[in-house]
């Protein structure tokens, strides 16, 4: 076997965040008002972020193309949240860390970003952060700037392609109007997007083998996180109000014996809104 | 002093249209005690007048060539610029530069930023937010604990001021120089062939129930017979590789409000009507009657598109 150079190793945390399922149907997402959260719809379990797992994708595809390395999977949340972690341990990660304490219930995006430094501070050197574009939650999309600008390193958002180039990636976006490629020196912070494609999808034989990859617990002291930082009365966006906007349906359904008689009903009723 | 920085952009070389809403938004909340309305622009004389035009009272210029490097590379010439406004306000547009920017900006001075928001108020003297989320089936009403509140602002959800050429504003170079450890390698940008998708009168859009790419043929088509039109897809058929990402409307795409809005075998998820829920008049060609998209829409034709679009292509020449 050929030896590598250890400078090829490749050292990747990745970030994952467990959510209510984005696809729920509308007729079943429902809030309390009063608490200010989601009730979590019957029967739906919670998933993966959707774009979690493509950074868990980008992170493997890095550490097998370089050979050697790490992928250790950090994840913020309840007990349940371990079933994200163990999500990408099957897919091929290595090791987790969940990041879970009663005080970090209602705590907002930014404080999640602190405490998510903190732990990849603890857990040590690493050559790159992976992440999703935003988590379909709150749809924020600004916990991969938090941690970059924790730990001093440069972001960059929404990839589609990521290419390691020695000490550096090449990472191609998604911008408003096209696309960009850019690169950036590691460590760094990169946000993944759909357009990145499908992530492999973890077989029985691996969902086996991931119950036996260790995932440690750490809570706020273990991070170093100050009480007065915590909970929700620690959050830098206070959640006023949380609510399900109202919508009614005033649709009239377009008559016709056929397609082609539905299409003139339409176009004649277009017409006469003067909308063509 | 407090007062309302609004963070511009331009594109090919002009104040772009989110500059002048956030504009629109800053008069508003100025209109309601939260002072006077800034504006920092990496450009010259020409962007800053159109920016008084439009209702800034003081302009500070920076560098033009920081308007294609990483958001980051503007960092301190907007710092500079809050800074010497003295504003608590700052409000972005939620595009790709505002997206990367108005984080970075809010984590330096440790304060939240509410993204993509849909009203802003003042009350109490303070910024009160709303802003869509859980894929826009929620909506949220967030403050600040710091004093510094940063918000980026949802394209299309305020209009522009009336351009007034007569309204005049201190222009202040600011010598702020930014750089990022991130390097632009290339850019691509999408071809447009027509009008852009957020300026159309008419937008057909098209979804996964068009079965394949060729069924975008007959959108063009379609659009091709309206005036003003362009087309758009949803995430799923971008997804699939049907039509490029810059089409696609919806959460995490484009944002549109036209007056005609003509969805074609598209469910309506919510995170697709985020992007097109602000249309005059929606219009559903669907074969399911209790697809979400029916219901949103004012004339709805449950049918097989496959039969419906050419007859109405067909119908449409004949109206002239
Ligand atoms: C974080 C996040 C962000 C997202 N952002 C976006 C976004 O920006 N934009 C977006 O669009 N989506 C977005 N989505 C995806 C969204 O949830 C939906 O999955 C997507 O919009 C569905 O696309 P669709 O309506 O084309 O497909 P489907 O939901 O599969 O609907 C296809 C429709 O076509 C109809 N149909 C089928 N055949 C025919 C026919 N022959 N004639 C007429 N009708 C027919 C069906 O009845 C159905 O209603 C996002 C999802 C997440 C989780
Ligand atoms: N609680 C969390 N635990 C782990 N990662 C998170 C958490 N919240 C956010 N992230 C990461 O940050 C990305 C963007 O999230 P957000 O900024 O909250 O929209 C997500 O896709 C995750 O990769």
């Amino acid at each position: 076997m050929r030896r590598r150079r250890p400078s090829e190793s490749v050292n990747i945390i990745v970030c994952v965040k467990q959510i209510p399922d984005p696809e729920t149907p509308a007729a079943s997402f429902k809030v309390d008002e009063a608490a200010k959260k989601v009730i979590p719809a019957q029967g739906i379990a919670p998933v993966v972020n959707p774009f979690d797992p493509q950074a868990t994708e980008a992170a493997l595809r890095l550490r097998d193309a370089a050979g050697e390395g790490k992928v250790t999977v950090i994840s913020l949340g309840p007990d349940s949240a371990r079933d994200a972690i163990k999500h990408a341990l099957a897919m091929g990660a290595d090791e987790g860390v969940l990041l879970n304490d009663p005080s970090f219930e209602g705590i907002d995006n930014f404080q999640t970003a602190v405490a998510l430094a903190k732990a990849i501070q603890k857990i040590g050197a690493f050559d790159l952060i992976l992440m999703g574009r935003s988590a379909a939650d709150w749809d924020m999309g600004v916990v991969p700037a938090g941690v970059g600008q924790l730990l001093g390193v440069p972001v960059v958002t929404v990839a589609k392609a990521i290419e390691r180039n020695g000490g550096a990636v090449k990472v191609d976006r998604v911008l408003d109007d096209g696309f960009q490629t850019v690169e950036t020196p590691l460590p760094a912070v990169v946000s993944v997007s759909n357009e990145f494609g499908e992530p492999r999808y973890p077989q029985l034989r691996q969902i086996m083998l991931a119950a036996k990859k260790t995932v440690q617990v750490w809570g706020a002291a273990d991070i170093g996180m100050a009480a007065d930082e915590l909970g929700a009365s620690g959050r830098w966006l206070p959640l006023d109000a949380l609510y399900v906007p109202k919508v009614e349906s005033n649709v009239e359904i377009i008559e016709g014996e056929t397609p082609e008689e539905k299409a003139r009903n339409l176009a004649q009723k277009l017409r006469a809104a003067k909308l063509i | 002093m407090p007062g309302i920085l609004i963070v511009a952009e331009t594109s090919a070389g002009a104040v772009a249209p989110i500059s002048f809403e956030l504009l629109g938004a800053a008069r508003q909340l100025s209109a309601q005690g939260a002072g006077s309305v800034s504006a920092v622009v990496a450009g010259g004389e020409a962007e800053a007048k159109a920016l008084i035009a439009h209702g800034a009272e003081a302009v500070y210029t920076a560098d033009a060539a920081l308007a294609g490097q990483p958001a980051d590379a503007s960092l301190a010439a907007v710092e500079a610029a809050l800074q010497a406004s003295g504003a608590d306000i700052v409000l972005v547009g939620t595009t790709s530069f505002g997206r990367d920017l108005g984080p970075a900006l809010a984590f330096r001075q440790k304060t939240g930023i509410a993204m993509d928001c849909t009203e802003l108020k003042i009350e109490g003297g303070r910024l009160r937010a709303t802003r869509g989320c859980y894929g826009g089936n929620a909506r949220a009403e967030h403050t600040w604990k710091a004093p510094l509140q940063i918000a980026t602002v949802k394209p299309k959800s305020f209009d522009a001021p009336e351009p007034d050429a007569g309204r005049s504003g201190a222009i202040t170079a600011s010598g702020a120089a930014g750089e990022s450890k991130v390097k632009v390698l290339g850019v691509a940008k999408a071809e447009s062939t027509g009008i852009r998708l957020e300026d159309a009168q008419v937008v057909v859009s098209g979804g996964r129930g068009l079965g394949d790419e060729s069924g975008f043929r007959a959108l063009e088509e379609l659009a091709s017979v309206l005036p003003q039109a362009a087309v758009g897809a949803s995430r799923a058929a971008c997804d699939l590789g049907w039509y490029p990402p810059a089409a696609q409307v919806g959460l995490t795409g484009k944002v549109v409000s036209p007056n005609l809005y003509i969805a074609i075998a598209i469910s309506g998820a919510s995170q697709h009507m985020a992007g097109m829920a602000g249309s005059k008049n929606i219009v559903a060609i669907n074969k399911d009657p209790d697809a979400n998209m029916v219901k949103a829409a004012k004339f709805a034709i449950v049918d097989d598109y496959k039969k419906v679009v050419p007859a109405l292509i067909e119908e449409i020449k004949k109206l002239g």
